[in-house]
């Protein structure tokens, strides 16, 4: 058996529609938005501000914390309860440890960089869809980094490598799936996140790690042009 | 605190303006998208001046209280994020969130605005319940009237899923809607000083002296009032908020 054609039409290298804005959350120092396809991730930074309780201080720099969080009615199944479960927990430490690479903590002593992840929507590879929109969030918060981070979900849908898993390749019963989110610096070439569930061979692996590689780079347009947009469209008083 | 704010409020008003240049009764611009967010069975996505939220009803089939055995029911709750104000953190709902869920649930509730009877399926056993979570993207003051206005607007948009009496498929939806037979809004009048406002942005918010939530049905009856703030309110002052509230939220139907 063989898994010949994708549910909407889509090529097997072939991303969802993408949408990004930058600069949509008034009160946070910086903020954005990344759309793929039924998949909506909001982002807002708060800082570098003064971190609390004291003791988690560190005066040789500053620290990411990261939350990732889907609203109540963002899953097309039951509703989401409300506060962290074990899941959102772990999303929320393997984004910030993707995020990390690219900024300078160093600079921000006993401070806090804040990122806050909204789900209202999500269809599949919303941990991505957050880590990009927060990389936007940083970026315009003005913070220094190395890199933004783009990321999307590759994976195996029987004997075929496709990119962008949809809920209904992740649920395919005609073969062997594996779902593997990957988060890259686009520019450094370096993956930060690398997550898989399912089973793969290595050359599977290989080919998965390519694929994630080229639609990054797409990402990264993406990304780069709503940060363009953005200060592109301002008059001085953001 | 906030005394410096406060004092040049207090200078703009008696001046008869605002911090945005607003006169003391108007509205920001409102924007209201019904069916925003196609996971939930009904939802709306609310906008006033900065302010942003969205509100979705999730639907399930659950058994009867026994107090009610005919009836089914709504649960009201309210997510401030942290990414929607540097004043709020995570954790579990805090008194705000309560405050506000609660506001907007008595509105709805005791407007009878949704025939509570037909949400039963088999009595004492099973009936529809609705889950409306009020979820804040930008908090630039007033939530409390976008919440009531993003709540019904969500309400009336509700279509049901598909239940064939053992299992709930979210994904087929029947078309079937929800009746809403009244339209409860609510606008909250603010005392500062000695005038009242409405539609306050979140500095104006930080300095006021009295607040009166009120809900108000199509016909002009009210269905549920909360005061809020240190200051205390005399009987006229309450007509005159109540007047104020009733034309308000006529103005809002529009929306709708």
């Amino acid at each position: 058996m063989s898994y010949t054609k994708r549910v909407a039409g889509r090529g097997f290298d072939e991303a969802r529609p993408m949408e990004a804005k930058v600069g949509v959350i008034k009160r946070a120092d910086g903020s954005a938005l990344f759309k793929i396809g039924n998949t909506w991730a909001y982002a807002a930074v708060y800082g570098p501000r003064n971190l609390h309780p004291r003791f988690m201080q560190d005066p040789s720099k500053g620290i990411l914390r990261c939350s990732y969080n889907m609203m109540p009615f963002s899953s097309f199944n039951d509703r989401v309860r409300p506060g962290a479960s074990r899941r959102s927990k772990e999303i929320s430490l393997v984004t910030q440890k993707a995020l990390e690479p690219v900024l300078n903590l160093q600079d921000y002593p006993n401070s806090v960089v804040d990122v806050f992840i909204e789900l209202p929507l999500t269809e599949a590879g919303s941990r991505c869809a957050g880590i990009c929109a927060a990389s936007m969030a940083l970026a315009d918060a003005g913070l220094e980094m190395k890199d933004l981070v783009s990321a999307i979900s590759v994976g195996r849908v029987d004997d075929k490598i496709v990119v962008d898993l949809d809920y209904s390749e992740e649920a395919y019963e005609g073969g062997p799936v594996a779902d593997i989110p990957i988060a890259m610096m686009p520019n450094l070439g370096k993956m930060t996140l690398l997550q898989m569930d399912g089973e793969v061979t290595k050359e599977m692996l290989q080919e998965a790690m390519q694929k994630a590689t080229k639609v990054c780079k797409d990402i990264y347009e993406v990304q780069k042009a709503a940060l363009k947009q953005k200060y592109a469209t301002t008059n001085g008083d953001e | 605190m906030h005394d410096e704010l406060k004092a040049h409020v207090h200078g703009l008003l008696a001046k008869g303006t605002r911090l945005d240049g607003r006169k003391f009764l108007d509205y920001r611009d409102v924007k209201v998208i019904k069916g925003y967010i196609p996971s939930a069975e009904g939802s709306a996505y609310v906008k006033i001046g900065d302010t942003e939220l969205i509100v979705g009803v999730k639907m399930t089939v659950d058994k009867t209280y026994p107090d009610t055995p005919n009836e089914g029911g709504i649960v009201v709750g309210a997510e401030l994020y942290p990414l929607s104000s540097p004043e709020f953190e995570s954790g579990p709902p805090s008194i705000q969130a309560v405050e506000l869920s609660r506001v907007v649930d008595r509105g709805i509730r005791e407007s009878k605005c949704i025939d509570f009877e037909s949400l039963c399926i088999t009595p004492g056993e099973k009936a529809w319940f609705l889950v409306i979570d009020i979820c804040t993207l930008n908090d630039c003051g007033n939530l409390f009237d976008a919440a009531a206005l993003g709540a019904l607007a969500a309400l009336q948009d509700v279509k049901f899923p598909t239940y064939d009496g053992k299992k709930l498929d979210y994904k087929t939806k029947t078309g079937k809607k929800l009746e809403v037979v009244k339209n409860p809004l609510s606008v909250t009048v603010y005392k500062i000083g000695e005038h009242f406002i409405v539609d306050p942005d979140f500095e104006e918010e930080k300095v006021y002296d009295g607040r009166l939530t009120v809900a108000v049905e199509q016909n002009g009856t009210l269905c549920a009032l909360q005061k809020g703030g240190d200051a205390p309110l005399s009987e006229e002052e309450v007509v005159a908020m109540i007047d104020i509230a009733s034309q308000k939220t006529q103005e809002l139907r529009k929306f709708l």
